[in-house]
């Protein structure tokens, strides 16, 4: 069987997926969603890769770079972030970011 | 395409983001290199920097197509550049006076509020789908960071680490959906887009490229369903960066918003228009009934802000012209409010801190009768009442909403806009008719300056402002169609 873009569009999709899921359906730590975030990012990636290849058209893979490139500032500024909350809160569940609700 | 970066004076379009980065970089430079933290210094050199480049966009306009067509820069670019320009002034000079004690006395907020600019500035001006994704990214992470500044306290933090986590999630559902938008019409450039929809059928991976590109819109715009991040950023952020997120953040996507759906898709208008129509009903009645029970103000200004997106919105549903006139009339007056009420709430020093909840607000018309006023008149604006800006801005989407024959929405979004005049008024209520509890500090000279220019144009507005203001909003807004 070839491998076509229906495959790589699967393989997109179902990363993605579990990318949002693991961001909402995650109680346990924040690590476990920054690891998420990566998943959504390298899913548009595989996307952006395989329709550039079908198109035959380098615009793709230019962007997959420049994704690749913003997604390490992100998780970089993430965790920066994580560590100030967790000098002045002491933990990173998900379940005691709650000081503010409503 | 390939004569762009021969000669220097072909980059004339992209000189003021050009002379924003270079400033910025220099700031940032002298503030490292400075013996003791100069962020006051800092500060107002940003301001004037602001203040540089939109004297530049005003006065040295430039149109055309940059970097194989990545960047354009056109009339409704100008009009948004100059607004987030103004906001992010106003916002650093608001932050001066309550600095030490929001955490915010350190250079670094000041260069960080001027590279977030630089990123809404590219948002705006961007013409493919990968400098709207850089721009975006530019300014988001500039924002996470600010959102969190001030690191000793809790508030800010968490505040900051929700708003990465649901930023981070809308980038990448705007990534997605701008990754079936290439793949489905084999183009990034927003024009291009456009041509290809107008000659071929579209499909059904393209309407989903599209809902997952304007998910990831609206939660920068912070449009219900996806505005859970706005009542807690606001509350936990420092009030300086909360007015910040409020003004000029919020007029950089919506320009975005309106870029991608004119110019991309407005071969499909009727896809995302049913898109946009219930973003805009959803925000607009959700705010008006979510702020009645709110205490707290800045989570009661979040709500507000997030009615007032809803507002504009229901310019930008109608697909027209003229409704992109009144979306940019809109934001203008938004940017102008928004600022003079954060300005209102920072002037409320009391002994132990600043004012939090809509109590503490009692009898301020006799302890503080000119900030009371101006707060009482900006109230009355928010929610619509002439002849005060505020009913301009909305008497300019409801019109354009009614022309495209969209009646429903109109009248939803009068009953919604009545609705949410309890609240408003209930601060009136409390300022003029409770017994004050509360004794505050003398109110900062730059603050009574900004409420006071703020408040001139707001209730002159149709008299002084109004037909110049409108008159560049029809430009900008004719150039795009």
């Amino acid at each position: 069987m070839a491998v076509g873009l229906g495959h790589f569009l699967s393989v997109g999709a179902i990363l993605f997926t579990l990318g949002v899921f693991g961001i909402f359906l995650n109680r346990k730590n924040v690590i476990i969603i920054l690891m998420s975030v990566e998943l959504i990012l390298l899913a548009v990636n595989i996307n952006f890769v395989a329709f550039s290849a079908v198109h035959n058209d380098l615009a793709g893979q230019v962007f997959a770079l420049l994704i690749l490139t913003v997604a390490a500032a992100e998780a970089a500024i993430g965790l920066a972030i994580l560590v100030i909350f967790f000098r002045n809160r002491g933990t990173i569940a998900v379940d005691d970011i709650n000081i503010m609700k409503g | 395409m390939t004569s762009d970066l021969l000669s220097f004076s072909a980059l004339a379009p992209a000189y003021p983001e050009m002379v924003l980065a270079i400033g910025t970089v220099v700031l940032l430079l002298v503030g490292v290199l400075a013996k003791r933290d100069q962020y006051r210094a800092i500060a107002i050199a940003g301001v004037v920097l602001l203040a540089a480049v939109a004297l530049l966009i005003l006065f040295q306009p430039a149109d055309g197509v940059l970097f194989n067509g990545a960047f354009i820069g056109d009339g409704f670019a100008r009009y948004m550049k100059v607004l987030v320009l103004g906001g992010s002034a106003f916002a650093l000079i608001l932050a001066l006076p309550s600095a030490a004690e929001n955490g915010l006395d350190k250079f670094e907020y000041a260069i960080l509020v001027l590279l977030a600019t630089l990123g809404m500035m590219m948002m705006v001006s961007a013409n493919d789908l990968m400098s709207l994704y850089v721009g975006l990214e530019l300014q988001s992470l500039a924002l996470y960071v600010v959102a969190a500044i001030h690191r000793e306290n809790a508030k800010a933090t968490e505040a900051g680490l929700k708003f990465f986590v649901l930023g981070a999630l809308s980038s990448g559902m705007l990534l997605y959906g701008a990754s079936l938008v290439y793949g489905f019409t084999g183009h990034t450039q927003l024009d291009e887009i456009a041509k290809v929809l107008i000659y071929g059928e579209r499909s059904i991976g393209l309407v989903f490229g599209l809902v997952f590109l304007l998910a990831g819109l609206a939660f920068k715009l912070s449009a219900v369903p996806f505005h859970m991040w706005t009542p807690d950023v606001y509350e936990g952020a420092p009030t300086p960066v909360t007015a910040f997120f409020a003004s000029a953040p919020k007029v950089a996507a919506m320009a975005l918003t309106i870029r991608v759906v004119m110019e991309s898709f407005a071969p499909v208008t009727h896809d995302w228009q049913q898109i946009i129509i219930f973003l805009s009903i959803a925000s607009m009645v959700l705010a008006a009934f979510a702020a009645i029970g709110q205490k707290n103000l800045k989570r009661l200004i979040a709500y507000s802000s997030i009615g007032h997106v809803g507002f504009a919105l229901v310019g930008l549903s109608s697909g027209t012209e003229i409704g992109v006139e009144g979306v940019a009339i809109y934001m203008a007056i938004y940017v102008t409010m928004t600022i003079s009420l954060f300005a209102c709430i920072l002037s409320l020093k009391t002994e132990t801190g600043y004012v939090e909840t809509v109590d503490e607000l009692a009898g301020l018309a006799q302890t503080r009768p000119f900030v009371a006023a101006m707060m009482a008149v900006l109230m009355f604006s928010l929610v619509g009442l002439p002849p005060l800006a505020g009913f301009f801005a909305k008497w300019h989407v409801f019109l354009a909403a009614i022309q495209a024959n969209l009646f429903a929405l109109a009248v939803i979004g009068v009953l919604a806009s009545a609705v949410s005049a309890f609240y408003y008024l209930r601060v009136v209520k409390t300022m003029y008719f409770d017994a004050p509890v509360l004794r505050f500090a003398a109110v900062p000279g730059e603050l009574n300056t900004i409420m006071a220019i703020t408040g001139f144009f707001i209730v002159t507005y149709y008299v002084t402002v109004g037909a110049p203001l409108a008159n560049f909003a029809h430009n900008a807004a004719g150039s795009l169609f």
